[in-house]
């Protein structure tokens, strides 16, 4: 068990973060790897208080002082941490554009200053590789704070606009303000990525925001916890962890936007709840996201932006990883060889033993796609992969081949290693398979067949279209990502992050030099014909009108 | 409730409709849209027939808030549909070259709208004409309440427009109730916040998106004025943006003002004079106001007025004629702010006017209650417009005018907190109905092959500097010169 020094600071880290306070006494998980084994040891250290309450986010010091039971979230504390909230927002605080700044760099400055903290949390929650984590959680915070950074001065400008001549003489503007205080849920699949990206855009509206990270990632929750408490003003901005319970207090209250990642299950839950207040929401959900492979394509290139799209994005825990896959009959085993030929190299002869691949999140998520794969119908389709591991939540990459469309695999978003491959005679015919089903976030087509190509932008309903690649469009910033029907509503990043948690108001300022009397009472004839004049916008039927012509 | 279980068939029709694609061509929505320019100017008389049955409009205010307000709509929606349906080109950084991105704009399938009684035109066709616009097959559920125009709408829209893709369902709470449990791709609602949170409630069964367009108390701030021009101007602008629009029975109406304690007698004198010369001296026999919708919120106004507490505040007007659902043009002087008349929205003629030491107290007053939809002020100074705009927040704010922003297509018009989310008109109304769908187009010509596993130290380091946009390091990394850092 040689655990070097290096190791050893590492270990340190996490005594800070997966903290149960007893007494004086912590618990202390410590994680770290050898030879590729992850090894998980439970150590009890002994801290003075006074280091305890220095290192942990404020919450904290409050659990050190209620010792016997860990102090729950409840509807009071929701709403006395909204009273605080509405009470900071009131105060102007977080509208001015040097607030907005200086947290945006404080946010920066975390995922700068934590980055290995980060990749260890996440590692430790989801196995997750450490270039994954760098890729789709980091790197893309990263840019999304520097994007708002830099732009959030246009960002903020109100937006002058033209006025026609039925309101003349008049100008007009759109101002964005902020909503109020809005509530972030996140999810675990990208469990940093997804509490802070949206958090990027609310802040930089001038909202106070609350967080709830995902409780199924426990180390990144409660990282998120500590560096937010820690670089953002926290009469502002507030993390609250925990599970259903906690989450069903925060929805209790008045929000003034709620911005939900999650199931559509969960989804419906969280707008029924809304409804009640009339809070506007914004729901990133899921579905089942296909890709289209066409037979003249470059397939080395196409395989890998399949194969990075499904398994190196969290193991095919992503909202917009291929779920599925529809080609021709006849190209479908020079495709099917080409992946196994892929996998193979990227994760060796033993996927269970890849350091390279994530693990499944929890035992339950691992039991659902078992009983995924071990369907009747399915389980004979299996043509590659179908490892797994129960007790360390490994499961292989896996490709499954014609399943009958009846089977369980094809009827819920599948969310893991497993990839069913569809065929069809003609290529045109996946266009009706996919539109017979709930909108996907994403559809995916890979073909250098322009008409391919248009009618699948015209007909193909989903959040988003990629064409010759997956995934990528998540990370471009001046494209909306979001959903349609099943797959959600509202979208997110780079400015419609910012329009996602602000009010467009439209201001209208009138001058007094010129009135049309005709529209005020008493009415009369002429004065129905000025009006016909004004609003059809026609300069001479007013003329007209005011000498009586017409 | 046997028409109610008829409708199926008529679903599966406009779904049908939506499936086949043709709600999707330019030229089946130029064509609908054509086809509604001629309702409107074909049924033109009709349609001031009906209102004035419905709700006393004078024929002139019917053309001003909602004939002509939907025409100018329809014939910005034909010239610029063109426009509207492109999609619009998104920049990119060179991390994903080569590639081109887009976003294009996408109907939502099959919408419901339900409209309210004080503008059954306005308020049913102008979320049509959006809805239209973008494409989808649309289902309008007029109000009940308003029954001549919501009949004179289910006759008239089957004959001007394609039946088999818009059609108007009529019905009351039942038929609503029905109508809300079908899954649609966008409810479209106008009307109050408690229908709103059932409307919301049902819609979240089926994850459809909303769109409400609500109330709330709108108020009028009135600062002080010295010229008499621009008093003249100012009160016929209050006064038109109250009982002029259909009897202050309009989401947007003023629904109180706030007066500095000194410049109240004049304003009210002013109020006085030039309700007089709109109404007459008489304004039980004007035909320049509408009428009360029905006995119920007749009886809802009157009880207002009834409070012992509110009586004694009338400066002006005050009567009632129940037998032809009447309520004069009516002013009150500090009615307490705890009765209903200052709590729940008046949509009526009743204004009152609250005093305040001063002006700038206002902000106070309006922050202290749920966000209204519109919030309009008069007057020039100009460091209180400024400190309206950035202190407190409405769905808009307009100044020296009332009601005339629901004419200006190019600002979005729609509520924030209790007074509704989403907006439309103009182009927002397409915007609305439209999912914006995100489209990247890649090449399979070039790849950065460190974005996919096995993963090493040097793909990080890659990863890194083309993340950072910072090429030279990605050049540097790349041959070998630099590690990671």
């Amino acid at each position: 068990m040689g655990v070097t020094p290096i190791k050893l600071n590492f270990c340190i880290f996490f005594v800070n973060i997966i903290i149960i306070i007893k007494y004086k006494i912590l618990l202390v998980c410590l994680i770290f790897q050898r030879e590729g084994k992850r090894l998980l040891i439970d150590l009890i250290v002994v801290f003075p208080r006074s280091s305890i309450s220095k290192s942990c986010c404020g919450r904290k010091s409050s659990m050190a002082e209620d010792s016997e039971t860990k102090k729950v979230f409840d509807a009071e504390a929701a709403a006395s941490l909204m009273k605080e909230l509405r009470g900071t927002y009131a105060s102007g605080k977080t509208r001015s554009y040097e607030w907005r700044v200086a947290q945006l760099k404080n946010l920066m400055k975390i995922v700068d200053d934590h980055e290995k903290d980060i990749l260890d949390a996440i590692r430790a929650d989801l196995s997750k590789p450490e270039q994954e984590s760098y890729i789709a959680e980091i790197s893309i915070i990263k840019s999304s704070c520097t994007r708002a950074l830099g732009e959030l001065n246009r960002w903020m400008k109100p937006e002058k606009v033209k006025t026609s001549i039925t309101t003349f003489p008049s100008s007009a503007e759109i101002v964005s303000e902020p909503l109020g205080v809005v509530l972030i849920i996140g999810a675990w699949n990208f469990p940093l990525l997804l509490a802070l990206d949206p958090a990027i855009g609310a802040i930089a509206a001038g909202n106070a925001v609350v967080l709830k990270p995902s409780e199924l990632c426990p180390a990144t929750s409660s990282l998120i916890a500590k560096l937010v408490g820690k670089y953002l003003d926290s009469s502002c901005i507030k993390v609250v962890e925990g599970a259903v319970a906690e989450t069903s207090a925060l929805l209790e209250q008045k929000w003034d936007k709620i911005f939900f990642t999650g199931s559509g299950r969960v989804g419906r839950i969280v707008m029924a709840a809304a409804a009640k207040h009339l809070t506007p929401v914004a729901l990133e959900l899921g579905g089942k996201c296909p890709v289209v492979v066409d037979s003249d394509i470059n397939l080395p290139v196409a395989i890998r932006r399949i194969a990075g799209g499904k398994w190196a994005s969290n193991n095919g825990q992503a909202c917009i990883a291929p779920d599925y896959i529809v080609t021709t009959k006849d190209f479908a085993p020079k495709l099917i060889d080409a992946l196994k030929h892929e996998l193979e190299a990227w994760y060796g002869k033993d996927p269970l033993e890849s350091k390279d691949l994530a693990h499944i999140v929890n035992s339950n998520h691992f039991a659902r796609l078992a009983k995924l794969l071990d369907d009747d119908k399915v389980s004979g389709k299996i043509i590659h992969g179908g490892q797994r591991d129960k007790a360390n939540l490994k499961f292989a990459p896996t490709i499954l081949l014609d399943v009958p469309e009846d089977s369980l695999v094809m009827n819920e978003e599948i969310f893991g290693p497993l990839l069913p491959i569809l065929t069809v005679d003609k290529l045109e015919d996946s266009f009706d398979m996919i539109t017979s089903r709930g909108k996907p976030l994403a559809a995916y087509l890979f073909t250098n067949n322009k008409k391919l190509k248009e009618k699948f932008v015209k007909t193909v309903s989903a959040g988003g279209l990629v064409i010759n690649d997956t995934v990528l469009h998540f990370a471009e910033k001046t494209l909306p990502f979001g959903g349609v029907g099943e797959s959600g509503m509202g979208s997110y990043h780079g400015k419609f992050s910012y329009e996602a948690f602000s009010h467009r108001k439209s201001v209208l300022y009138r001058g007094f030099a010129g009135d049309a009397s005709a529209r005020y009472p008493p009415y009369s004839d002429r004065k129905l014909k000025l009006l016909k004049a004004l609003l059809s916008g026609s300069v001479v039927g007013v003329i007209l009108a005011l000498i009586g012509w017409s | 409730m046997a028409e109610i279980e008829n409708l199926e068939p008529d679903l599966e029709e406009l779904r049908e409709s939506y499936r086949s694609g043709k709600t999707k061509e330019a030229s089946w929505r130029k064509s609908q849209l054509k086809g509604l320019l001629t309702l409107l100017k074909e049924q033109e008389k009709d349609i001031f027939k009906a209102l004035e049955q419905d709700l006393g409009k004078h024929y002139a205010e019917s053309y001003r808030d909602e004939v002509g307000t939907l025409t100018k709509s329809v014939n910005l929606a034909l010239s610029s549909l063109k426009d509207w349906m492109s999609s619009r080109k998104a920049k990119l950084p060179i991390a994903t070259f080569p590639s081109t991105a887009e976003v294009f704009p996408e109907p939502l399938g099959l919408v419901l709208i339900i409209s309210s009684w004080n503008f059954p035109f306005g308020l049913s066709l102008e979320p049509v004409i959006g809805a239209i616009a973008a494409g989808n097959s649309v289902v309008l559920k007029p109000s009940e309440l308003a029954p001549a125009s919501s009949s004179l709408l289910a006759k008239t829209i089957p004959t001007y427009l394609d039946k088999k893709a818009v059609k108007v369902i009529e019905g009351g709470a039942a038929v609503g109730e029905h109508l809300l449990r079908c899954k649609w791709d966008k409810i479209f609602f106008t009307g109050n916040p408690r229908v709103g949170r059932v409307v919301m409630t049902a819609a979240a069964n089926h994850l459809t998106p909303v769109t409400l367009e609500l109330g709330g108390k709108c108020p009028a701030i009135f600062d002080s004025f010295s010229s008499s021009w621009d008093k003249e101007m100012v009160i016929k602008r209050v006064l038109g943006g109250k009982f002029g629009a259909c009897a202050g029975q309009a989401c947007i109406a003023i629904d109180y003002i706030l007066v500095q304690e000194g410049f109240a007698p004049t304003l009210l004198e002013l109020l006085r004079n030039m309700t007089k010369k709109m109404f007459g001296e008489n304004p039980r026999e004007t035909k320049s106001m509408a009428r009360i919708i029905n006995k119920k919120h007749f009886l809802r106004l009157k009880n207002i007025l009834d409070d012992p507490s509110v009586q004694s505040c009338i400066v002006h007007g005050g009567g009632v004629d129940e037998d032809n659902l009447f309520i004069e043009p009516t002013i009150l002087m500090n009615p307490p702010l705890k009765a209903s008349i200052m709590t729940d929205e008046i949509f009526g003629p009743l204004l009152p006017i609250i005093t305040l030491k001063k002006i700038e107290d206002s902000i106070e007053f309006i922050n202290s209650r749920p966000k209204a939809l519109a919030i309009y002020v008069f007057t020039k100074n100009e460091t209180l417009k400024r400190r309206i705009i950035s202190e407190t927040s409405s769905g808009s704010v307009t100044f020296n005018d009332a009601i005339i922003q629901y004419a200006a297509d190019t600002i979005p018009f729609g509520g924030v907190g209790e007074s509704g989310f989403g907006r439309y008109h103009g182009k927002f109304s397409f915007d609305t109905f439209t999912h914006e769908k995100a489209i990247l187009r890649r090449s399979l010509l070039t790849e950065f092959w460190f974005r996919f596993p096995p993963w090493n130290d040097f793909k990080l380091a890659l990863t890194k500097s083309a993340y950072r946009f910072d090429y030279f390091e990605f050049l540097l990394v790349l041959l070998g010169l630099k590690k990671n850092s």
